[in-house]
């Protein structure tokens, strides 16, 4: 079945704060949708608003056709969300974060952490307790983990952050493949990830 | 997506959170030794305040122990959900297709066994600087057990509805005090009863009725609770 993300008029209000002014778009299998905006636009509130872990005050968000908060469980599922800060701990290496956190979703075995390790450039210092690695080296953990958690939609929150110019290209190089594979990615970014092609889609909250 | 990896089962998802913070817990052992230490030392004060009268001190050691064991439980309960709320753990697990409510239930029993289990197996030798005769150990040891775990559990909504709030701890203790009355009232009737080598099953098994409420009320509040605070 061909998979697709919709946002139906999305407003979201944050107290007294009218964050989000109905947005609307649709994203197919293939695509990337980025998000941008200055500071304080709401891209972050739109993202979670994405996950399902905001409700928006009017508008729904569909899967697949239907409206998430039909089956939240299934939705989720099918969703890999990374916000600002990578969900690590700092006692644990950075090898045991990912079996811990990409292990609660799915089967996680030592290949799998290998390769995903290997590909985010995480050799050498995956047996390092997070709390001594640099937050680049954090950030690419948390792409390891992106990888591992096997989701077909992503939803990243500045994942260029903190990153260096490689750190950059693995990052456009791991949504590259993940179109490719037919997943879709909506992106908050700052500087464009991707230059404006058939498979880009942009939002700009203002 | 050709090749789907395998799904972990809510199970294997709660075994691995069992595990993760059971090694972050040995990993920064101040977490498990504080209540502890804590209950220790109120303890050790009763005799001091009191009178080393043994047979005065026998009379006060279930309050002692309880009160001990109830301030050391709320001490404990601080760092339940707190560290994976500000990492985003918590987003995480909300996030991961399995329920909340059984994923929290998998943090409070590791919390538990970390905190609860340990206050019920160094119960009954604080109660021998009590005067209290051996013998009644076991006795205590399960009281103590099914309060604490009912303290952990209530504790648990208390912990997830402070999330929100910057040093939360005092209205965390303000908020599950009143609550955990019940169990301070019979986990020392129950404790009273086995020191004086009577039959103490009656107080034990209302202990036991409010775990069991616990266990199937209090992570689907402290779900609940959670989400708000993600949101």
């Amino acid at each position: 079945m061909e998979s697709s993300l919709q946002g139906e008029c999305l407003h979201l209000w944050r107290g007294e704060r009218h964050v989000l002014h109905g947005v609307d778009f649709k994203l197919r299998q293939g695509e990337v949708l980025q998000v941008t905006g200055a500071n304080g636009t709401g891209k972050t509130s739109l993202l979670r608003t994405l996950c399902g872990l905001a409700q928006p005050e009017e508008g729904r968000v569909l899967w697949n056709g239907t409206d998430v908060k039909r089956d939240l469980p299934a939705y989720h599922g099918s969703l890999a969300y990374i916000g600002h800060e990578a969900p690590l701990k700092a006692d644990l290496t950075a090898r045991e974060n990912l079996r811990y956190w990409a292990g609660v979703r799915r089967r996680v075995t030592r290949n799998d952490l290998d390769t995903a390790l290997q590909k985010a450039g995480g050799e050498g210092w995956d047996e390092r307790p997070v709390r001594t690695l640099s937050a680049g080296q954090r950030r690419r953990v948390a792409l390891a983990g992106l990888s591992l958690l096997g989701a077909i939609l992503w939803i990243l929150d500045e994942p260029t952050t903190n990153l260096d110019a490689e750190g950059r290209e693995l990052v456009a190089r791991m949504i590259d493949e993940h179109i490719g594979r037919g997943g879709l990615v909506v992106a908050a970014v700052h500087h464009e990830l991707f230059p404006d092609s058939a498979g880009s889609r942009r939002i700009e909250l203002t | 997506m050709n090749t789907a990896p395998a799904p972990a089962s809510a199970l294997d998802a709660a075994q691995l959170i069992l595990q993760r913070d059971l090694i972050l817990a040995f990993r920064k052992r101040g977490q498990i030794a504080q209540p502890l230490a804590f209950f220790a030392i109120v303890v050790t004060l009763f005799p001091l305040a009191v009178s080393p009268e043994l047979a005065r001190l026998r009379e006060v050691a279930p309050a002692a122990l309880w009160i001990g064991a109830l301030l050391a439980s709320l001490l404990a309960l601080e760092f339940l959900f707190r560290d994976d709320a500000q990492d985003g753990t918590l987003e995480q697990y909300a996030l991961c297709g399995h329920s909340l409510t059984w994923l929290l239930f998998a943090k409070t029993a590791a919390h538990w066994l970390m905190t609860g289990l340990p206050l019920a197996l160094i119960a009954p030798l604080a109660g021998l600087a009590l005067g209290v005769p051996p013998g009644s150990g076991s006795g205590i040891v399960a009281a103590v057990t099914l309060g604490t775990l009912s303290l952990s559990l209530l504790g648990a909504i208390g912990a997830a509805l402070t999330l929100g709030v910057k040093r939360g701890g005092v209205l965390l203790t303000l908020l599950t005090l009143p609550l955990a009355l019940p169990i301070l009232i019979f986990g020392a009737r129950a404790t009273e009863l086995a020191i004086r080598g009577a039959d103490f099953a009656a107080p034990l098994y209302l202990l036991a009725a409010f775990a069991v409420l616990g266990v199937t009320l209090a992570p689907l509040a402290a779900a609940a609770a959670v989400r708000i605070n993600l949101e």
